[in-house]
């Protein structure tokens, strides 16, 4: 679980209600780091007409260097079944901490993004998003 | 028959961050999902997707069952020298893919 | 034919084209379902390399050259480069098949050719090979003008359609007129209406995460409006799919497209 200490900022707690799982799944992967907002930017449609392939792109402020990169970006869920969706391993070869992706969003949620650099420390950015659902049922074809 | 399709300018100046995109066929049964009689349909997923470049690991992803069917992913490298590019997809049920690509970097 | 016949067939078929019309979409109105979707899907659609249908095309092209059945032949070996000898084709079907009297959808062309050509069994409606082979032909179309041959041999098979798509059906009691006709745009619980021009099949639709279709698309709404759909390759799909690419004529082809 997280630390809440006052006067860091714990940007994975939106003001709002967070299901304990999700900040269960990032406690796992950031331990008791403090996880700020900012240099990551998580870019997701706000609103997304079919749940089961939501185009995902992330992107860190970051100059890739041996000394200073970024090692590792991943992204977390509110409301899916499970709260982890994909993890990243980079490094100084990428050139650029850029990625994209397609994933499934099972309902109107918060996605998360956490980035760890080389340094230890790690970042995040977090984005609503609206889910509609296909109007007519097919099942028995 | 697992087909992926995948993405890299062919010919790149030294030096050059390139950006590489990797589509491969797969349904990603997620285990959440059930049948019409109720009954649950097992995980089915790809786990890793792994790039090296000439023998080293430039980049690597760890999938869980919320990344979409037919996987899409895009990510960059440098293009330090000329060689060969290995994408290796492997997951539940014994599933293991692997495509080079040519790289030639001027 | 005499040519007195020949003249009033052809005045019998633009009196019913004429009266058809009326009741049809404005051909200036007519758009895409690529314009009512959201811009991260088109933008799915429009990169080759990020379209997920690309991998049955990419399938379709690796069996367009294999042989098949007791003839031993491929796809290929007749029809040599399907970038040049598939141009136009999937745009122009269905089309009619003179030795079976009845139009054929591009899916039971394909098959045609299996048992006819190849002396192959035919491939299972919406089995990966069939809409492998079904994606790659489709591709060699995309950018032509939709164009069904109407004539008096697939006139009846037309008229058919159109009045399958008119017509009410179902516990729902709606004929696609009513949605696609009368309320494209407008917003079906979440998703707006689109005007329903299959201008893009086979096509990655989101909701099946898969390729699928015309066919399967259509039993979809059949069974989304609680009809009893018709069976893959049944008469009534067919000319349905006649009327639709009719319906659409003049608009460009896209296959193979994204839809949600």
């Amino acid at each position: 679980m997280m630390d809440d200490r006052v006067g860091d900022a714990v940007a994975v707690t939106p003001a709002r209600a967070t299901p304990a799982e999700m900040q269960e799944a990032i406690g796992k992967v950031v331990g008791s780091a403090t996880v700020n907002p900012g240099r990551v930017t998580l870019d997701l449609p706000p609103l997304i007409e079919n749940g089961n392939a939501v185009p995902l792109t992330i992107d860190v402020a970051s100059p890739m260097t041996g000394a200073d990169h970024v090692k590792a970006i991943h992204v977390f869920t509110q409301k899916n079944p499970q709260p982890n969706v994909v993890s990243f391993h980079l490094g100084p070869r990428a050139g650029r901490a850029r990625v994209a992706t397609r994933v499934r969003l099972a309902d109107s949620q918060t996605v998360v993004a956490i980035c760890e650099l080389s340094d230890g420390s790690f970042w995040s950015d977090s984005a609503d998003i609206v889910v509609t659902l296909a109007a007519c049922l097919e099942d028995g074809i | 028959m697992a087909s992926a399709l995948i993405n890299v300018p062919p010919r790149v100046k030294r030096g050059e961050i390139i950006e590489i995109k990797t589509l491969i066929s797969h349904t990603m049964e997620t285990g959440f999902r059930r049948t019409q009689l109720g009954a649950l349909i097992p995980r089915d997923i790809i786990r890793r997707f792994t790039c090296t470049y000439n023998g080293t690991e430039v980049f690597r992803a760890e999938l869980h069952p919320a990344i979409s069917a037919n996987p899409f992913i895009v990510f960059s490298t440098i293009a330090v020298e000329s060689g060969t590019l290995e994408f290796h997809w492997t997951g539940d049920n014994g599933f293991s893919v692997s495509q080079s690509t040519a790289i030639l970097v001027e | 034919m005499s040519s007195r016949r020949r003249l009033a067939t052809a005045l019998g078929g633009l009196a019913f084209a004429a009266s058809a019309l009326a009741a049809e979409l404005p051909s200036a109105d007519r758009r895409s379902g690529y314009d009512f979707m959201s811009r991260e899907t088109r933008a799915m659609q429009d990169d080759d390399t990020a379209n997920p249908a690309m991998l049955w095309v990419l399938e379709g092209g690796a069996l367009w050259t294999r042989k098949a059945g007791a003839a031993g032949r491929a796809c290929a070996d007749c029809h040599g480069d399907a970038r040049a000898t598939m141009k136009g084709v999937a745009a122009r079907h269905p089309s009619f098949d003179p030795a079976r009297g009845r139009p054929v959808n591009l899916e039971q062309r394909i098959n045609a050719c299996r048992t006819d050509r190849q002396g192959a069994p035919p491939l299972a409606y919406e089995s990966r090979e069939l809409l492998a082979l079904a994606a790659y032909v489709a591709r060699q179309s995309r950018g032509q003008p939709i164009e069904v041959a109407i004539d008096p041999r697939t006139q009846p098979f037309l008229e058919a359609g159109r009045a399958t798509y008119h017509r009410r059906q179902g516990q729902l009691n709606l004929a696609c007129s009513q949605c696609h006709d009368a309320n494209w745009g407008r917003q079906l619980a979440g998703n707006v209406i689109p005007q329903a021009h299959p201008s893009g099949y086979p096509l990655y639709r989101l909701e099946w995460q898969g390729l699928g279709s015309l066919q399967r698309r259509l039993r979809n709404c059949l069974v989304g409006i609680r009809a009893e759909p018709y069976e893959y390759g049944a008469p009534e799909l067919v000319q349905l799919e006649l009327y639709l690419m009719w319906r659409a004529r003049g608009m460009t082809f896209e296959a193979p497209a994204v839809r949600p």
